[in-house]
């Protein structure tokens, strides 16, 4: 074992950490909150959106990331309309048409967890909602969110640790993640074994800590499916 | 004020597709009214009160609540509540407690009972726990407060369910069944509840099957069959020699209650 070359390959590694984070971050962000409106869309009850909704989740979940990832990247610079808009300067960074289609993609799987979280809400509890007056907005705040989303919690969770090794993909349009620059280390030294060892292990740490944090959630989420403690307080 | 007019129903109408459930029931009661509301399953009874606060909406007739109409759009494709708001404040001023107790799962006891003041009514938080604590008291199960339903007894559940209502303030408290769901020693406690709520002059309507509660408790008994009502009248007339043939046919399986 060489543990001068494993541990300077782990702080090469490290440096790129940041970058993995981020593109991890903004997909799980911006994908979320896509989730929402295609969710909102899925269950309107209106045929033109539900149907969209419909043939979104269907694209997104139906072909391979990568190539997602590579029509955003490769394939968006042809079209006129947005190789000369405003948008350009934007589109054209790997950066951001890696969380593009990260956010794209995971938007898809995430609308459908939402959707099954709603389709688990009691209707009495709704029904119970609407005879104190609730309506609309507020229904769907106080209580049919609140309720999907516990529901929604196990299946988000495994999506959130998928997420975090998709943007391994990342590095197939040039940005310098964890893997792009474990790759680059193996062209410079063909040491393909240390090199990729040690950036599993660094996903295997996040996604540990990662789930680690959802299953805290979950637990401080399900106080009501547990036994009753006297003197614990919300 | 006693001798007001709390709640009016004129001539109220609902079908299921070709299947018509109610065919134009009419019915006032009057401030501190207590009015049981009896019937074989399938007479329409459920679905009566669900129509008054729009759970189901009727396909034809009026519901005044407190003297305020809720205003109905009757069109070809059937009929619909004008506007959604009202509906809500409407709802806000009836209290409904449902035979499954209904309570939010995920919400302790104490939330349950102040979410309605606080997010409906948008009444300061601090005012409606007070209150909230005071109304459990009343039910018997404030030491239950920071419990979840799931930990609660049907009854203690409807109990809870009742204070939820309750904090509302409402006009008129509509009760579908709330006892059908409980076993049958926990019956006594929601009962006592709401007798108590009777005595303090609450305007209620109470779906039930409970023949001693509407004998003992209820001013007015209403007695549905097929959509219509058979009869109705003081309980000491319908459980005496006034009693139309098909209420005392119905009232014959229950055995003679006290």
């Amino acid at each position: 074992m060489d543990f001068a070359f494993l541990s300077s390959t782990m702080v090469t590694l490290i440096r790129a950490l940041p970058t993995t984070l981020v593109l991890f971050s903004l997909s799980i962000l911006f994908g979320g909150m896509l989730a929402l409106l295609i969710t909102a869309m899925r269950v309107s009850g209106i045929r033109l959106l539900s149907g969209f909704a419909r043939a979104y989740i269907f694209v997104f979940r139906g072909s391979p990331l990568l190539i997602q990832m590579f029509l955003v990247f490769y394939g968006l610079g042809q079209f006129g309309v947005i190789r000369y808009s405003f948008l350009w300067p934007f589109l054209r960074e790997p950066m951001v048409c890696a969380v593009l289609s990260l956010a794209l993609c995971t938007a898809g799987y995430t609308a459908e967890i939402f959707r099954g979280g709603i389709r688990a809400v009691p209707a009495k509890e709704i029904e119970a909602a609407r005879s104190v007056g609730m309506s609309g907005f507020l229904l769907v705040r106080r209580i049919i969110a609140p309720i999907a989303f516990r529901h929604a919690l196990p299946a988000y969770s495994t999506e959130i640790v998928l997420m975090m090794k998709s943007t391994a993909l990342a590095s197939l349009v040039t940005v310098w993640e964890v893997t792009g620059v474990a790759q680059r280390l193996i062209s410079q030294t063909y040491r393909t074994m240390e090199v990729f060892l040690c950036a599993a292990l660094i996903y295997l740490v996040l996604n540990f800590l990662i789930l680690q944090a959802m299953n805290l959630l979950e637990y401080s989420l399900s106080r009501h499916r547990r036994p009753f403690a006297p003197g614990l307080r919300a | 004020m006693p001798g007001e007019t709390r709640l009016s129903v004129r001539n109220l109408r609902k079908s299921f597709g070709t299947h018509e459930v109610l065919k134009g029931i009419s019915m006032d009661a009057q401030d501190g009214d207590v009015i049981s509301v009896l019937g074989a399953s399938g007479s329409g009874k459920s679905t009566f009160l669900r129509c008054i606060n729009l759970l189901e909406t009727p396909s034809g007739g009026e519901v005044w609540v407190d003297g305020e109409q809720i205003r109905m759009l009757h069109g070809r494709s059937g009929s619909r509540p004008a506007s959604r708001a009202q509906v809500d404040h409407i709802r806000s001023e009836l209290g409904m407690v449902f035979q499954g107790f209904n309570l939010w799962s995920h919400m302790t006891i104490l939330q349950n009972v102040i979410e309605g003041p606080v997010h409906v009514l948008k009444r300061p938080k601090a005012e409606c726990i007070a209150e909230a604590e005071e109304l459990l008291a009343k039910v018997g199960i404030a030491d239950k407060r920071h419990a979840y339903p799931a930990h609660l007894s049907g009854g203690q559940q409807q109990r809870a369910a009742i204070a939820r209502s309750l904090a509302m303030k409402p006009k008129v408290m509509l009760f579908d069944e709330p006892t059908s769901a409980l076993d049958p020693e926990l019956v006594g406690e929601v009962l006592r509840v709401m007798r108590a709520l009777a005595e303090e002059g609450m305007t209620m309507l109470v779906v039930t099957h409970e023949m001693s509660f509407a004998r003992n408790v209820s001013n007015r008994v209403v007695f549905m069959r097929d959509g219509i009502i058979d009869s109705s009248g003081a309980p000491e007339d319908m459980f005496g020699a006034g009693a139309s043939p098909a209420f005392r046919q119905f009232i014959g399986h229950f055995g003679n209650p006290q």
